[in-house]
């Protein structure tokens, strides 16, 4: 199985060090040549302006849309916000793939960064430890979008739309590794259904 | 308030160590540009940095005019803020916990406590740990970075020279950090106690650095980085992401070299990228000489 981690800018090492201790051996993209032969993707957390403008100055944003109209990927934080349909502002570019709105540094400056444990619907009962940094939060989903997990007060953190994963918070700054299994078992069961 | 800056509030935690430490992750393979006005700030965002550094003279500036260099206006700083949707940092000076408290209080994202200012202590830095918002601290060798997080920087940057264009202090101080790193990861316990007294560092933080085979931090270069080259040398040398001060705004076109030293930040080991970022960016920023520049005119000094 071949994983590529989208390392522009951001905490894509961290992503890369979850998925080798699960055995799986990573690939950087940063070049839309990059994006060959991979069975999965993921989006990771950084400045997701800073990611957005690198990608379309090296010509990423059309074959990353293509890749993930079709691929199983995941995008965490900034990883997110690209992954939405709508984030409220134009000039960002982003990958529209996700029925989801999704507002950026929902909960303010990094002075209201928090953590805090909760449960992931496709998880076992374990409370998660959850990392929300500058996070964005998911403010509306059509029906197809099945509702992983929510904060306390009801907010949308996580979310899944087929083949296509988004969590607001950084499970690569954990030791836990159970969402990281979790889509190596989507990317399974997808490619799968390809063969 | 908790006196080690975490607090919890109905079962969310906030100011954590995992918290200031994982934004400085968040901002890795990135660019921190210095800026000194909000139209400064939009070119920086809009060229691809993921942090800016809000203050009132860029360092070749303090450099050239002199006198005390403090904490810059909030009403600057926070028109800065309000300008772009990037981290943005400030700067405090060396064991100024007061002026720390002041960007505290304004809700800035990162405090730089910083040589370029003038040290208002000298021998205490501040007690980082007693703050939400997370610290970054420059440093010119392993002992001074691991003091410096013993002290709570959740970050740290080599100091190189600010306010120079001259990339020789910051490549000394990389290489000295890194050098120093390599030769941990192989001693023994035994020699790990010695070496931590020699360095004057904690033990625990050398013993952690040995077995991590790096900072227990993310560690950015900073002072004289000046073109897309110096970045991407850095980069190679072996740091997360690099600080440019007043190699943008000092030079001739300010938003193509920013947007040049991204992608080359970026694109660190893809020579043939390297290239085509370094053409035609205009002038440089003029620049000082380190080698030949008076011992006391040296800012990196400051610190303990």
């Amino acid at each position: 199985m071949k994983i590529g981690v989208l390392a522009l800018q951001g905490a894509f090492i961290e992503h890369e060090k979850m998925l080798r201790t699960l055995g799986v051996e990573p690939v950087e993209v940063r070049l839309p040549s990059d994006l060959e032969g991979l069975d999965g993707l993921i989006i990771p957390g950084g400045e997701s302006t800073t990611i957005g403008k690198l990608a379309v100055t090296y010509g990423l944003v059309e074959p990353l849309r293509q890749f993930a109209q079709t691929t199983p990927t995941w995008g965490t934080c900034a990883g997110m916000i690209f992954l939405a349909k709508d984030i409220g502002i134009d000039r960002q570019p982003i990958l529209g793939l996700m029925d989801i709105t999704v507002n950026r540094n929902a909960f303010g400056r990094q002075v209201d960064s928090f953590e805090t444990d909760l449960p992931i619907t496709v998880l076992d009962d374990v409370p998660f430890h959850m990392v929300f940094i500058r996070a964005p939060v998911v403010t509306g989903a059509s029906d197809g979008v099945e509702i992983l997990a929510k904060l306390t007060d009801g907010r949308i953190i996580a979310v899944q739309q087929g083949h296509l994963l988004a969590t607001a918070f950084h499970p690569e700054l954990t030791d836990d590794t159970r969402l990281h299994r979790y889509f190596l078992e989507l990317v399974k069961s997808y490619s799968k259904k390809l063969a | 308030m908790a006196t080690n800056g975490t607090h919890t509030n109905g079962g969310e935690e906030t100011g954590t160590f995992k918290l200031k430490a994982g934004l400085a992750q968040m901002l890795k393979g990135g660019v921190i540009m210095d800026v000194v006005t909000a139209d400064h700030a939009k070119i920086a965002e809009d060229a691809g940095a993921c942090a800016v550094m809000a203050l009132e003279r860029v360092p070749a500036d303090i450099r050239a005019q002199g006198g005390v260099a403090r904490m810059s206006d909030p009403d600057m700083i926070e028109s800065i803020m309000k300008s772009v949707s990037i981290p943005v940092m400030a700067k405090a000076r060396i064991g100024h916990f007061v002026e720390a408290q002041i960007l505290e209080a304004m809700g800035i994202d990162y405090i730089d406590e910083s040589e370029v200012l003038t040290p208002a202590d000298e021998e205490n830095h501040i007690n980082k740990h007693k703050f939400k918002i997370p610290f970054v601290c420059g440093c010119r060798n392993l002992g001074e970075a691991l003091r410096r997080v013993s002290e709570g920087a959740a970050m740290i940057r080599t100091k190189g020279e600010a306010g120079t264009g001259d990339v020789v202090e910051a490549v000394r101080h990389a290489r000295t950090v890194m050098g120093e790193i390599r030769r941990l990861t192989s001693m023994d316990e035994d020699e790990l106690f010695t070496y931590a007294k020699n360095i004057q560092a904690p033990f625990a933080l050398v013993k952690e650095t040995a077995e991590l085979g790096r900072l227990p931090v993310v560690n950015f270069a900073a002072g004289g980085v000046a073109t897309p080259a110096d970045a991407a040398l850095m980069m190679q040398l072996g740091v997360d992401g690099v600080f440019v001060g007043s190699g943008i705004f000092k030079s001739g076109d300010p938003a193509k070299r920013a947007k040049a030293i991204v992608e080359a930040v970026t694109h660190f080991n893809d020579p043939a990228i390297l290239l085509s970022v370094s053409r035609n960016l205009g002038e440089a920023m003029v620049g000082i000489n380190v080698t030949t520049m008076p011992e006391g005119d040296k800012i990196a000094q400051r610190g303990w």
